[in-house]
């Protein structure tokens, strides 16, 4: 008897320290890695997915810490960030820049304008204290359809990013056209258990590790997990949790909020950049609108709260969410071969994710 | 059978093991006005929600003893069960609608109805408003009352002295009100409309209504009161006829002498004729303490106590000096001019205060203690950190030596300087607040409410540290609720009243003195403050 007494509080102490929804949603990917495996899917491709869209998302996950530390909450204007990096790479690609000289010219472009932009961004959100959720959900969209403006209006020369005819940049820019495409993930690039054995540099069969991405996400990781050890950044997690304490020690709250979200801009920029290059395009127009809600749903999913949230869950979180999201597909799709449901299955899969993750946000306490 | 309205017969009520209420005996005649006083804790409000039947007493294990009422016992359940009964209540807060008439909001949930085409089919919910009916029975509340207002006024705009009347109207106006109490009805009125109030309740009582009154407002108790039952830490100290006894008695009655934490008279103390800190005319805006132009100066050296009942104002104090809530006024600290709204000026200038509100801004009660007792010195003085690639970061080796030592120094008992803050008890929580001031180094510090919610023998260790504090040079200035305390520690003490300083006090003055300062009427007598 006592033995499982001990048993129950021990379990229970388990799911609480990992929290449900982890638990719930990483259970349920391995469920669905299962039945990809008896359906004959190939769990190395499944794998080398997860793991590429993991590093593709891993930055633009990242950028909600800085936002829930400070107490505005996830950021669902993450697409005030993600302009900023379209614009700046879409500027880089506008001066001439190829290949690597790309890469860093789009990132050294977007950070002082995500800057300026998150500055303004965290000013409004300080004069919206109480409804930061919903202000920022609804300038995100905004900011969106705002920007589809310039992308039509702004006379960019380069031929790689415009309608063939007319005025204007193109929807989806190639990015093979300027040597940008995958730049960070064949940094390095090896695969496990493919062609060679074990290792395979450059491999294209088994488990396919895209090395500089990756090494990219974890910079940014690290850049952030010491921040959030630094004086600032200690006044901004204790400006988040308690707003009185942190007064009553001489903070200035607002400052903080606002250092937290250019922050989170910053990080919504470079995200973009590392997934355009990781995606082979870059996506202008209506696609920033709806790469809030996946965020937030990741890092929920790795266990954060509206009100907390740590750099292991933004790693936790990104894994499982875009391990049953890509994993879910294919399965989905041998079972209901035949039928034209695809589409209709990923948003099904997508949005239930977010769904289940936005209702369990906790805290919020104010 | 007797002819109580109602008695309370050996009540008692303990919350989790701490005995808020002691074998009280209270009877109320009908057309009676009974004062009920008592300070802050002695158990006012707790006897009120168990009359009222509220679910904070039934889900906190009910209470022992008898309600009766007319000679039967009453069973209240729940604040609808006391109206039921015939009990009303006028709030402190005025529980109005500002945009509704005042017939609407004195109906309101009970209004006079009349069947239409629909409501036969929907129920009589959906029935038409009968409001000839509702405004001729407002009219008769508000003319018992003299209230020469129109009944079909929206409350938003009225002087409060007319919302309080509403609140009263509406208690009156419920058929069936028998017992009617008044929770400190006076605090928020002009003097004028404290005496229509008064005129308003002895009309009351003349139409047989019983009354409980509350308030800590002496003069009044002795001008309207008939009976006058005193409260304190819980214990039913007396019962008196008002005619039989005089403010002084009932003053010193309320204060009394409590469990009496033994004053040493430090030989070794300093007090340097210097003034550290100089106040002039201080005004602090926090919501239920405002302070309302304070002037005081403290020596250096010297352990100020700063007394008063809830609600005077001096709370605001502290919090006004340090920044935390608006303030204005002069204040001078060590001869120079204090920035006031700037918490960071404060703490630089040597200030460090520890709040009364251990758990809402004292504490970040998830977080470590450690982290706790550096986080101040951290942001404000860059203490315990290092830069690193242009980083201040945080020095952990340094933060939890530190801590160490503070947690040796102050005894907190805790397993690890790694411990969340949220498990301690309150005496330990207690102490790292006061670790987190001293790790400032302040030259003065500011303790509210250093003892509330920690048992007696933590309390006792707070104080010795005070003391300690004191005796190696630091100058104190303590908010306390409780009186003992202050007598205990404190070279002096400023009694606060309506957010002004009512006068000085030495510890060892009379109980009656602390009494009559304390409730305000020492100025009415035209004696020297």
């Amino acid at each position: 008897m006592v033995g499982i007494e001990e048993k129950g509080i021990k379990y229970k102490d388990i799911v609480k320290k990992i929290g449900f929804p982890t638990i719930f949603i990483g259970g349920f990917w391995i469920l669905i890695l299962i039945a990809g495996g008896f359906l004959g899917i190939s769990i190395a491709t499944l794998i080398s997915d997860t793991i590429k869209r993991a590093g593709m998302n891993g930055i633009l996950v990242l950028a909600m810490v800085p936002s829930i530390q400070s107490g505005t909450g996830p950021n669902f204007a993450l697409p005030v960030g993600i302009e900023c990096g379209l614009f700046a790479l879409v500027c880089a690609i506008e001066f001439g820049f190829t290949g690597w000289a790309w890469l860093f010219a789009s990132i050294a472009f977007a950070i002082p304008l995500a800057v300026i932009v998150g500055y303004f961004y965290g000013k409004l959100l300080n004069a919206v204290k109480g409804s930061e959720m919903t202000i920022a959900t609804y300038t995100g969209f905004s900011v969106v359809a705002f920007m589809c403006l310039p992308w039509l209006m702004i006379p960019f020369k380069n031929k790689n990013m415009g309608w063939f005819i007319g005025k204007g940049l193109r929807e989806t820019i190639q990015l093979d056209a300027i040597k940008g495409a995958q730049k960070l993930n064949d940094f390095l690039r090896f695969s496990l258990f493919g062609e060679n054995g074990f290792i395979t540099f450059g491999g294209e069969k088994g488990i396919i590790i895209p090395t500089g991405m990756l090494l990219m996400f974890f910079l940014c990781c690290v850049i952030v997990w010491l921040y959030f050890r630094s004086k600032s950044g200690i006044a901004i997690s204790a400006g988040g949790i308690n707003p009185m304490f942190a007064k009553s020690s001489g903070i200035d709250i607002d400052k903080c909020r606002i250092k937290a979200n250019i922050l989170s801009t910053i990080m919504g920029a470079i995200g973009i950049i590392v997934y355009s290059q990781g995606y082979g395009y870059a996506q202008l127009y209506t696609a920033p609108l709806n790469m809030a809600f996946p965020a937030v749903a990741a890092i929920l999913i790795g266990g954060a709260t509206a009100s907390r949230a740590k750099v292991s869950h933004v790693i936790i979180g990104v894994i499982i969410y875009q391990g049953l999201f890509t994993s879910a597909l294919p399965v989905a799709n041998i079972l209901f071969e035949g039928t034209d449901l695809s589409e209709t299955l990923r948003m099904i899969i997508q949005n239930g994710i977010i769904l289940y993750a936005l209702t369990q946000v906790k805290g919020g306490d104010k | 059978m007797s002819d109580n309205l109602l008695s309370l017969k050996h009540v008692s009520k303990e919350y989790s093991g701490n005995k808020v209420l002691k074998d009280i005996n209270i009877e109320l005649k009908k057309g009676e006005i009974h004062a009920l006083i008592g300070e802050n804790g002695a158990g006012k409000s707790t006897l009120m929600n168990i009359l009222f039947g509220m679910p904070v007493i039934h889900t906190t294990g009910g209470f022992e003893g008898v309600v009766e009422i007319e000679g039967h016992e009453a069973n209240i359940r729940s604040p609808h069960d006391a109206m039921d009964y015939g009990i009303g209540m006028v709030h402190q807060e005025f529980m109005l609608i500002p945009g509704f008439t005042i017939t609407e909001n004195i109906k309101l949930n009970r209004e006079i109805t009349k069947p239409n085409l629909v409501s036969p089919v929907f129920g009589k919910r959906l029935e038409t408003l009968n409001v000839k009916q509702m405004n001729e029975d407002t009219r008769k509340a508000l003319d018992t009352l003299d209230m020469n207002i129109d009944e079909f006024l929206p409350v938003a705009g009225l002087p409060v002295g007319h919302m309080q009347f509403i609140e009263i109207a509406r208690e009156i106006d419920k058929t069936g009100i028998k017992i009617l109490v008044f929770d400190e009805p006076t605090a928020v009125l002009a003097e004028s409309e404290a005496k229509n109030l008064l005129n308003a309740i002895r009309k009351l009582s003349r139409k047989g209504i019983g009354i409980i009154f509350i308030s800590h407002r002496l003069d009044e108790i002795i001008d309207v009161a008939d009976t006058v039952t005193v409260l304190r830490d819980g214990e039913h100290v007396v019962t008196k006829n008002v005619k039989d006894t005089n403010k002084y008695e009932i003053a010193q009655l309320m204060v009394g002498r409590k469990i009496n934490i033994e004053r040493v008279d430090g030989s070794n103390k300093n007090i340097v004729d210097e003034t550290i800190l100089n106040i002039e005319d201080l005004v602090v805006e926090m919501p239920g303490e405002r302070v309302k132009g304070i002037d005081l100066s403290v020596k250096k050296g010297e352990i100020v106590g700063i007394g008063g009942l809830a609600g005077q104002g001096k709370l605001g104090l502290a919090n006004g000096i340090m920044g935390i809530f608006p303030a204005k006024g002069k204040v001078e600290f060590e001869s120079k001019k204090l920035t006031l709204n700037d918490p960071k000026a404060a703490i630089k200038s040597g200030l460090a205060f520890v709040s009364e509100d251990r758990k809402g801004i004292g504490l970040l009660l998830e977080e470590s203690i450690e982290s706790n007792i550096a986080f101040s010195a951290m942001q404000i003085n860059n203490d315990f950190t290092n830069n690193f690639a242009g980083m201040r970061l945080k020095d952990s080796a340094k933060i939890r030596s530190h801590a160490v030592k503070m947690i040796k120094d102050l005894d907190i008992r805790c397993t690890s300087p790694m411990q969340i803050v949220g498990s301690l008890s309150g005496g330990n929580q207690q102490k790292v607040c006061v670790a987190r001031a001293l790790t400032l180094n302040p030259t003065l510090l500011l303790v509210s409410e250093p003892t509330r919610g920690i048992d007696i023998g933590a309390k006792k260790l707070v104080l010795d540290l005070l003391k300690q504090l004191n005796s190696e040079g630091m100058t104190i200035v303590m908010t306390s609720s409780e009186l003992a305390e202050l007598r205990s520690i404190c070279d002096r003490i400023v009694i606060i009243c309506e957010g002004k300083v009512e006068g000085v006090l030495p510890p060892d003055a009379p109980d009656a003195e602390f009494g009559l300062m304390m409730s305000g009427s020492k100025h009415t007598e035209g004696s020297e403050v």
